[in-house]
């Protein structure tokens, strides 16, 4: 449904979007996920008819976006960053204007407006200007004005930015819901937002796609070995490693941090079908070591990320808060 | 047309959900009554040449009051993105817009048919001219409203749009003052008369409809409309 090919936008010297190519479907949850400023929304909005690329091409539910961008616009519904709303309108005038606009037919337009006022948990607010509204019920809006027509494809650009805890998942199990049939594509920079939401991922870095898969894919990229963090407290710190190296599969043991008799390891062992952390607790059992930590470090988004945005590999650095600002507490 | 309706439904509320349609209407009729009625009973006649005389100046700084929100705002809000993603076409919405603020405009000087009346009450005036004078004052003022969109498409600063719409009429005004066209070189006198805003107006106001001066109106309208529909598709490129 949206077909995607080196789509290229600069705004003067800078290059926004570089060279971006990729395929969506419907029954689809595309994540779209980069560090700010890596193009998500630039590449959005060329999507949308807003903008105009400087090269390649772009088609949309079957139409160009630079020939038929009226066609394409019917087919998405679109929810721009932080919801930019009228905020002398009220909130069913508003949502009248966009089923106006949308070219419902008049028959139809109470039955959609309920079902979008449904849909988004609008009924509170049903009354009100949008000007009063806080912060998350305008986001709200902004999706029922996405989804008014019941469009095929739907468009969100940081959909859940500014929402509390429970509205963000309201929205995330809204967006699978919708994604079942539909195709949504969403940007995000917050990274747990994606694995509980997408059923793919485009990873988007410095206006180029760095990865594209689902998460699985993803991890599969990145991953090489297995990697266990090993806590052991022993005054023979010195047979540990050679010990250890010793088990069957085991490739690497490398003393991460030494405090005091506790010795911390970070053992690789390979991959496929082999459970290391058996073997290690057997040869701590046999050894007479304390045991203090066993723990397998699993790759997940933030590692994947780091992996394809900066290139270093992954699962041998110590977990990092990536997800700079978890804003969702804010306001409301 | 259904879409440019949707339009101009949508702006022409939005004047009236906030307070700058009853301040402009209020201080519009409150201003160019106290003009007219100033000198009204002292000169002692049934005629409203100095009421429309005055409009020329009153519209520079009211129209582009009335239009400086219409894109600016779009563009500060980010609401733009929104109507402009829409399936409509730029010009749909530029020409919704305008309507509105004529709209606007067309109600103010509804309003003020209060003067002709009470003009009418006190005496004998001749209805051919005020007639004419309200047709010049709508289509001037269109030309005024059509400016002053024009500026608001340029920046995202209501204040800015505003005093760039004043700079923009106030220059198109003088150009056709005598004191001006009587300074100026002589192959600019044609030109500079044909062009002034005021000049057709005022040959409206001797009570003579030529067409001439209605196309003169039309144009400028049409001319700076589609310099916003430009302005607006230029996001594209930029």
């Amino acid at each position: 449904m949206i077909e995607v090919r080196e789509l290229t936008k600069s705004y003067g010297p800078t290059l926004a979007v570089n060279q971006v190519s990729f395929d969506a479907h419907a029954g689809e949850v595309v994540g779209f996920i980069g560090p700010n400023g890596a193009g998500k929304t630039t590449t959005m909005r060329i999507l949308t008819c807003y903008l105009t690329a400087d090269a390649g091409t772009a088609t949309v539910a079957g139409f160009d976006v630079l020939e038929h961008p009226i066609d394409v616009r019917k087919n998405v519904g679109y929810l721009p960053e932080s919801a930019p709303l009228y905020a002398d309108m009220g909130v069913v005038e508003y949502l009248k204007f966009m089923s106006e606009i949308r070219e419902i037919p008049k028959s139809q337009r109470k039955e959609r407006l309920r079902t979008v006022v449904d849909i988004c948990g609008l009924e509170g607010v049903i009354q009100k200007d949008i000007g009063e509204l806080s912060k998350g019920f305008r986001q709200r809006v902004g999706l029922a004005q996405s989804l008014i027509h019941d469009p095929p494809i739907l468009i969100l650009d940081e959909p859940t930015s500014g929402l509390d805890p429970t509205q963000t998942i309201e929205i995330r199990n809204l967006i699978k819901d919708i994604g079942q049939e539909k195709l949504v594509l969403f940007s995000t920079h917050i990274l747990p937002e994606v694995s509980a939401t997408c059923s793919r991922i485009l990873m988007i870095n410095r206006g180029q796609i760095v990865a594209n898969g689902t998460l699985e894919d993803l991890i599969n990229q990145v991953r090489s070995d297995e990697i266990f963090q090993v806590t052991i407290r022993s005054t023979e710190q010195d047979e540990i490693p050679k010990i250890l190296r010793e088990i069957d599969g085991i490739t690497g043991v490398t003393p991460v941090k030494i405090d005091n008799g506790i010795v911390r390891y970070e053992i690789t062992s390979v991959q496929e079908g082999y459970d290391a952390s058996d073997a290690i607790f057997k040869a701590a059992v046999n050894n007479r070591w304390d045991l203090v930590e066993l723990r397998q470090e699993f790759i997940d988004l933030e590692n994947i990320f780091l992996h394809f945005t900066t290139g270093h590999s992954s699962g041998t650095s110590p977990k990092r808060e990536l997800h700079e600002d978890n804003d969702s507490t804010e306001e409301e | 047309m259904q879409n440019i309706n949707s339009i101009f439904k949508k702006e022409f509320r939005s004047y009236f959900n906030s307070p700058i349609a009853y301040i402009f209407i209020t201080f519009f009729l409150g201003i160019s009554s106290w003009l007219f009625f100033q000198t009204f009973f002292f000169t002692n006649q049934a005629e409203m040449r100095s009421f429309f005389g005055y409009m020329p100046w009153i519209f520079l700084f009211f129209i582009p009051a009335v239009t400086m929100k219409l894109w600016a705002e779009e563009k500060k809000m980010g609401t733009a993105e929104i109507l402009m993603t829409l399936p409509i076409r730029d010009y749909e919405v530029v020409i919704g817009k305008f309507l509105a603020s004529f709209g606007l405009l067309a109600v103010t000087t509804l309003f003020s048919l209060c003067i002709p009346i009470s003009v009418a009450l006190l005496g004998d005036p001749d209805g051919g001219t005020i007639v004419c004078g309200y047709l010049g004052l709508l289509l001037m003022g269109g030309a005024y409203l059509a400016i002053g969109l024009f500026a608001s498409t340029l920046t995202e600063n209501q204040i800015i749009a505003f005093i760039l719409g004043i700079s923009v009429c106030f220059a198109l005004l003088i150009i056709g003052t005598d004191y001006v066209l009587f300074n100026t070189a002589d192959w600019l006198f044609p030109i500079f008369s044909y062009l002034g805003l005021g000049v057709h107006y005022s040959s409206i106001l001797r009570g003579v409809i030529d067409s001439r001066d209605i196309i003169y109106y039309l144009t400028i309208i049409g001319f700076f409309l589609y310099l916003s529909t430009l302005m607006v598709e230029s996001r594209k490129w930029r």
